[in-house]
């Protein structure tokens, strides 16, 4: 039983990150805007994203294997996302 | 199940690269559509899908000590608050469509184009994400009909922790929808 309630213990400490972040994250919207709002919501939602792949989806206690599949999809959308952005950057696109 | 996930990602990752694109082409459009979008309701839809999420790690883990009453509390709970999450992106969307920014319907008159393709890329990504809820719910459904039978128990779970990933993944993707939607910063 002790294990059991250490084990709920570990999950709430993390739901209590999380919530953390995402109360940062709407304190952040209510500053006045500028060049740091954009860069702090996605560095809270990045941040919550590997809290809940580390420990809710047990990549933490995962072989080396499965972390490298589960990293696999994010790196196949990291060359979407940079040559997308870079053909359209250099094709005199408004941005 | 992570082979799924990786095309999880690349099939919502092209929905984020269309936004990405449009918003930098059209940055002042995306922050007037982004206006017309509850904070509090995005922001309330969060905390709930955050809980669902700890509800079905607590439902995992009893599951794994073998803890049955305890599991079935916790999974009820996150279809619970799957549903809740659906009722209140669904009063979002009456709002919405009571206002006529919907696509397919006629906007109201002043809405830029650029705007009408925010609200259509709001549906489009809400609404792929609510699919994915709708989906999850219906498999807790299936999963509480197993454990009722006696057909998953400590040691042989892999159904939970195989749906674990599902729905703590769908929960990821909202974690991104949130900021993007809902947090458009103005520009300046």
């Amino acid at each position: 039983m002790i294990t059991a309630n250490k084990a709920a213990l570990a999950i709430l400490r993390i739901y209590l990150m999380l919530l953390a972040l995402l109360f940062a994250t709407a304190a952040a919207y209510r500053l006045p805007p500028g060049w740091y709002s954009t860069p702090i919501s996605m560095a809270a939602a990045t941040a919550k994203l590997l809290l809940i792949f580390y420990f809710y989806m047990h990549l933490g206690r995962q072989k080396p294997l499965v972390r490298v599949f589960a990293a696999a999809g994010f790196v196949w959308l990291a060359i979407l996302l940079v040559l997308t952005a870079t053909d359209y950057m250099t094709r005199g696109c408004s941005f | 199940m992570w082979t799924f996930i990786a095309t999880e990602v690349l099939f919502f990752g092209g929905l984020f690269l269309a936004y990405f694109i449009y918003r930098m082409s059209y940055p002042e459009a995306f922050y007037n559509g982004s206006r017309d979008l509850s904070f509090w309701k995005g922001t309330l839809n969060t905390a709930v899908l955050l809980t669902s999420s700890l509800a079905l790690a607590l439902a995992d883990a009893f599951m794994e000590q073998g803890r049955r009453r305890p599991f079935r509390i916790c999974l009820l709970a996150t279809a619970v608050l799957g549903a809740v999450f659906l009722a209140v992106k669904f009063s979002e969307y009456r709002e919405m469509y009571e206002r006529h920014l919907v696509p397919g319907m006629d906007f109201p008159p002043g809405v830029a184009p650029a705007t009408q393709l925010f609200v259509f890329l709001y549906f489009v990504m809400t609404g792929v994400h609510a699919l994915h809820m709708l989906i999850g719910i219906g498999v807790m459904v299936w999963l509480g009909r197993l454990e009722f039978r006696g057909d998953i128990a400590a040691g042989r779970h892999a159904p939970v922790q195989m749906f674990g990933l599902y729905w703590h993944f769908v929960d990821c993707v909202w974690v991104f929808l949130y900021p993007i939607l809902y947090l458009i910063p103005h520009a300046r």
